[in-house]
Order: structure tokens, then sequence, then C-alpha cells
């Protein structure tokens, strides 16, 4: 198996990069949606070595980021209840909540289990039937599928003690209010979108993403994660612009369909229906996300468990955290006053410092040499 | 201290009960020495059951004259300033592809001595046993200890046991204390601007068997722990008259981590530069699970900071090692961010190596 080598390929990379300076006539701002893609445009330089008309600005597409502090303040609550075992995805540990992490709750005797897929709660809820397992689940419609068929497979099994505490996000949503917003604050348009690879494997991109580049005038090309990938990307958008068009564009071909994955869909589909739903720093999003369709309720964790509620507003935000203006791109990273000093992954003032896919933390960690250099 | 011992003698009789509990094959006891199949609190109150132990699976394994003297601790002759290295084994699994708990405690030792410029010469064990513990998996992990030990020419010389109840324990706890004797000096210290950075090998293979291992998801071909004793290659630099600055192993916190402590106590700039040898089977993994190589753990790799003149020499006295075969040119010490690691890509690009925080986590998606 060999499958990220030739998509790190220096000698590719260059070649995409000369042919994105050639076709650069003009500044252009350009957000990439996903977290996990800020990453790699961080940790593999391509800030620095974009032609400098180039203006990338990162996307909300960080799952930790957006969970609602409510929803960490109940997952921790549920976590140091005596009879309930936790499971979460890894990097949801060291989230901040309201009163600490998850990995402050398993110091405190807490049952809080790192699982790979949430199948693995659903098997845990056969084995130990004793306890209660609760998973959290979070994530954009990458994730929802399998948090899908984990609710479904615990309603054939009979299983009565397995909950969920579901908090899965949708994109395009949010992608519409934060165009919308920027355009209404005069905050400086977004000329180009890439659109979030894996998100677009599951949901393909004939959906929402049309009607997005249409109404706001924006080329949308769905991207992918490694250099190559991104560069691919970045390339087919300044196209685009330079052109005059505001398409949907697939530059991420070798894993996703127009039509998206149909049957990971229609697990959502049994499972889930649209609701309206808070957002980490960007507040309520009208379909902004998913709630369990009447007849899985008794999944539900808040159902089971009403007496574990946080309060329904977390405590306020450290003043100092501007998460809110980096998750709408309205701040670089790199801009605020407080990373490395007060807020580092050690003592973070915010998600996006916790995250594997936060913009801060890919800033903190990857920071480029001389500090703050750019081109 | 290092004559070459025979290998135990084959022990006749097959009487002894499979353990069919235990996962690993064909490991009951070649004799039937205890009627218990597990570890019990017994084992580690001091009396019979304890004295069983000793007798007859920890002296048998470790083949130790300063065990045999049952002395309350070990009187030893070495020459020259000794060297000291304490470490705490835990490992779960404790059977992992390419190695287990047993030889791991060795060579995690063993490395570290060699890694303060001394050669490895004895070792005490603390082992905490879970109560439960099949006895036929203490006595492969032992053996397994015992081999390794002999294999790097040091002598387990004093030891103890303890149980501790069923659930406050992950099987085996070793606890290991080393000593050697120094051959030359070697420390962070000691880098100057100019110096080349050595690395024996691939990193990243030990964490990342671990790891799947423990999760229990598939591992490709050809992965296993790259768990072995480093010292023969590391001191043979030495040995050799190369002026060596310091030597450090990557365990962990992987090689990255590496890096940034070094840079950091020598306040100089350290500069990798990419391609980085990682295997492609150990990238991938790490691809999957959302972990980045270099700062998973090595526990049969070393870095060597050389002077520049002396770096050539260098590779080629590491190539003739068995664990240090494809031993690279990684990187250099440098005037510019000092105190600072950084990773310089092959299109240029240079940014930070940090120290990580916390436990690495698999992520989200």
């Amino acid at each position: 198996m060999k499958y990220v080598a030739e998509l790190r390929d220096p000698a590719a990379m260059r070649g995409l990069l000369d042919r994105i300076a050639a076709r650069v006539t003009r500044p252009w701002t350009i957000m990439e949606i996903c977290g996990g893609q800020t990453h790699a445009i961080v940790e593999h330089g391509l800030l620095d070595l974009l032609p400098p008309e180039l203006h990338l600005v990162h996307g909300p597409g960080c799952p930790v980021c957006v969970t609602p502090v409510a929803v960490l303040e109940r997952a921790r609550r549920l976590a140091l209840h005596p009879a309930v075992t936790l499971h979460t995805f890894g990097d949801m540990l060291r989230v901040p909540g309201a009163a600490g992490d998850l990995l402050d709750a398993r110091a405190h005797g807490g049952d809080v289990r790192v699982v790979l897929s949430p199948l693995d709660a659903v098997r845990a809820a056969q084995a130990e039937p004793e306890r209660t397992h609760a998973l959290l689940a979070v994530g954009f419609e990458t994730t929802a599928p399998t948090t899908a068929l984990a609710v479904e497979l615990a309603a054939r099994l009979g299983l009565e003690n397995l909950v969920v505490l579901a908090s899965h996000v949708r994109v395009p949503p949010a992608l519409a209010q934060l165009l919308g917003r920027r355009r209404e604050d005069g905050a400086g348009g977004i000329d180009g979108l890439l659109a979030a690879g894996h998100v677009c494997t599951v949901e393909g991109f004939e959906g929402a993403y049309p009607e997005l580049a249409a109404r706001f005038g924006v080329p949308v090309v769905v991207t992918g994660f490694e250099p190559v990938d991104l560069l691919r990307g970045l390339l087919a958008c300044v196209a685009q612009l330079e052109e005059g068009r505001a398409e949907v564009e697939n530059a991420y071909a070798r894993a996703v369909r127009p039509e998206g994955n149909p049957h990971a869909r229609a697990a959502v589909e049994r499972v889930f229906e649209i609701a309206d739903v808070p957002w980490r720093g960007l507040g309520v999003l009208p379909a902004g996300g998913l709630a369990l369709r009447p007849a899985f309720t008794r999944f539900d964790a808040a159902a089971r468990f009403p007496d574990l509620a946080g309060p329904a507003e977390g405590p306020a935000e450290d003043p100092r955290c501007r998460a809110a203006e980096v998750l709408q791109g309205l701040l670089s990273p790199a801009a605020c006053p407080e990373l490395g000093r007060a807020c580092t992954p050690e003592h973070p003032l915010g998600a996006p410092m916790v995250s594997t896919e936060g913009a801060c933390a890919a800033y903190h960690r990857h920071r480029p040499v001389p500090l703050g250099r750019r081109p | 201290m290092s004559d070459e011992r025979p290998p135990p003698a084959p022990r006749g009789g097959d009487g002894a009960e499979a353990v069919s509990a235990d996962p690993m094959e064909g490991l009951s006891c070649p004799v039937p020495w205890s009627r218990y199949e597990r570890v019990t609190l017994a084992h580690g109150g001091g009396g019979r059951l304890t004295r069983q132990l000793v007798d007859q699976l920890f002296k048998p394994a470790f083949e130790s004259p300063e065990l045999e003297a049952e002395l309350d601790g070990a009187r030893l002759a070495l020459g020259g300033p000794v060297a000291v290295t304490t470490d705490a084994f835990t490992v779960r699994p404790l059977v992992f592809p390419g190695g287990d708990i047993g030889s791991l405690a060795v060579h995690g030792s063993v490395n570290d001595l060699a890694m303060c410029g001394a050669r490895p010469r004895a070792l005490t064990a603390s082992f905490v046993l879970e109560e439960g513990l099949p006895l036929a998996t203490l006595e492969r992990l032992v053996r397994s200890m015992g081999e390794a030990a002999r294999a790097a020419g040091v002598r387990v010389v004093a030891g103890d046991t303890k149980v501790v109840e069923r659930g406050k324990g992950d099987g085996v706890y070793i606890a290991v204390t080393a000593l050697g004797e120094t051959l030359a000096e070697v420390g962070p210290d000691r880098i100057e601007v100019g110096d080349r950075v050595l690395l024996s090998g691939p990193v990243g293979d030990h964490g990342t068997a671990v790891l799947l291992a423990r999760e229990g998801l598939p591992l490709p071909e050809g992965l296993v722990s790259d768990s072995a004793d480093v010292s023969p290659a590391a001191l043979a630099l030495l040995e050799a008259g190369l002026a060596v600055r310091c030597l450090r192993d990557p365990t962990r916190g992987g090689l990255a981590t590496v890096a940034a402590e070094l840079a950091a106590k020598s306040g100089h700039g350290v500069r990798l530069d990419a391609p980085l040898p990682v295997r492609p089977e150990v990238a991938d993994a790490c691809e999957l699970v959302g972990l980045d190589p270099l700062y998973v753990a090595c526990e049969g790799r070393f870095v060597a900071f050389v002077a520049p003149e002396d770096a050539e020499r260098a590779l080629a006295i590491l190539r003739a090692h068995e664990v240090a075969r494809g031993a690279p040119l990684v990187g250099e010490v440098v005037g510019e961010h000092p105190g600072v690691a950084t990773l310089r890509s092959e299109l240029g690009a240079e940014r930070v190596l940090d120290l990580l925080s916390g436990e690495p986590l698999p992520r989200i998606c």
C-alpha cells in the first residue's frame, strides 16, 4: 500500500506552484474550508511558496472547534456518571468545556474510552450490558454516517444500554451564513472556496454547492488534503477566477464522485433529520446540523439523562480568545496576539488550539521560520 | 563480564498444563513447578511462593552469579566513571510485533546507557505483577528479558517482585536501573554550530506497531517494532575516536521531540532536512490513524551529533552495524534560530518542530 508519496512529491508540487504563479494576475482571497486542509497548507509551507497575490484564509471546518460548550459539558457529566462509559474520538479528550476536559474527567474516575469507530461503542455495549455506553458523536457529514450505522445496529440488536450524544453539523449552511455575513460586514469578500474533499466523498457536490456558487459568485473547487491535491485545487480555483467563472469543479476526483456516497447518505437520512443547531463561535445556524429522528430518540443521551444537561449557554469564552473570528476566516491565527503566548496547546484559550484540525494549532505547531515570514 | 554464556539447557518434561486462556500459544511452563497457573497475591508475599518464583523462574532465565549469591544487593566491580539510568516499562500489549516488555526493558535501558557514552554492564529489575497474570506469560517475558540481556552483554544482578491486586496493573510493569562504564563524555552542551545530525534508521516503527497491535488494527506486512540494542553501533563511534558531541535515542516523542529538546538545551538551532526516513508502511499506518511519524516512539534508533569532518566516517561505521544499516545524514546544527529545531521541506519551506503536547491522539476524520 502506497498512497501518499506521490501526492507529496516535491517535483509535482514545484510544477503546480509554477503553473499557479503563471496564472495569477491580481490578488485573490481563497478560503479552504476544512481544518485538515489548513494543517496541510501550513505544515508543507505552502503559504510561503505560493505567489504573494494569493491570500488564503482558513474556514470553519474543524469539528472539534465548532462543537458547543454545552455538548462538551454534557459529555463531561456523562463521563463522570458512575454507571456510564463515554466513548469518544481521541481529539475530543482535550477540548476545554465548561469545567474541564474529558481527560480531567477520566482522571477523576470517569470511564472515558477512545474509539476509532462508533461501532466500537456498540461492541462495548454488547460486551458490558451492565453499563450504559454513551457515544459522543461529533463531526461533519464525514462522521455522521458511521454514527447512523451505530444507532441502526444498536436498534437491530435491541441494545437498551447504548446512547448517543450527537452533535453532527452540516457544512453548506455554515458556508452560506459565512459568505453572507462577510459580505454584509464588509469584511472583504471571499473570491473562491476550496470545498472539503472528505465531506464531498459523502455528500457529493451536486446538492448545495451549485446554488452557493451562483448566489455568491464564487468558484467552489472540491479539493483534497495532500499538498499536490491542494495545489491542484488552488490552480483550478485561480483559473476560474482569472477567467471570470464561478462554477463547481472537482479537483479531487480520485475520491469524490458527483453524487457522493449514496449508501452513506441514505444511512444518515434514515437516522437523522436536518435541524437548526448551535455552532460554537457561529451561533445557531438554520439547518446547520442533524438531530435523531423520532424513531431513534430512545438512543438520545440527552433524553436518557436529562439531569446531566449543562448550562444551555456555556460560560463566556475566554475574552482573549478570538476563535469565532478565526473560524470565519476573519483573523489569521498568525495575527492573533495570544498565539503561542497566553494560548498554547498546553493551556489553550479556545478549541482551535486543541484540535489536530484547529487553525490555531496548525499555526502554532508548524509555524514558519523565521517566525512570521511571509512572501 | 561479557563472557559468552551458553543458552539455558533445555529442560525436559512436557507435564505442564496448557494455559488455554492465554493468547500466546505454546507457552506452557516446561516443568510443573507450581500448582498455580496464574500469579496470586501470595507470589508477592515474600514466602514460599515468592521463593519458588525466584528460584524456578527468574534465576534460570537470568543465569546471573549475583542473583545466585542471594545477597540483599549485588556487589559489582566497574571500571571508570559509572553511568546510571533508570526507566519504568509499561506497554500494552505485553507481547507486540517484534518484541515484548521483557526485551524492551533491556533494550531501552542499555540504549539509554549508550546514549550517555557508556558500555552497559549490569541492570536491576523490579517486577510489579498483576494478580491473575498467567505464569506462562510471565515466564515467556522473563526469558525474553534474560535472552536480550545476554545478547547485550549485561547481567541482571538484582531484582524484586511485587504483586498488585487484579485490576491495579497492566499485567506486568518492569522498572529497570542500569549501570555502565563511561567511554567518552557526550551531551547536549557539547553540540556546536556546524555539527552534522546522523540518524541510525527509519523512525516510528515501534510506536506504530504497538499502537496498531493495541487497537487490534490490521498490521501492514513487515511492520514490526524496531526494539533493539543499539549500543554496539553507538559505542563504535566513540571507540573510533570520532568527535561525537551528543547521542540521543528518539523514544517517547520521537525524532521531532529529540531535535526540539537538544536545540533548546544546546542553545543552537537544529535543522532537519526532508525527506526523513520513514518506512512506507509506517507512513501509511500513521496516516490512517492521524499520527505524525516524526513524533512516534522508536526503541532501536538513535541520533548522533558529530563534528562535520567526522560525519562521513561516522556514517560508514554506523552502516557496518545491522541496526544502523541504512543510517542517513538528516540535518545540521545552525547558527540561525538558536534554541529552536526546524524541518526544511524539499522545496525549501522551513517550519518549527515543536515539542509534542500531551499524548498523540487519533483524530476524528
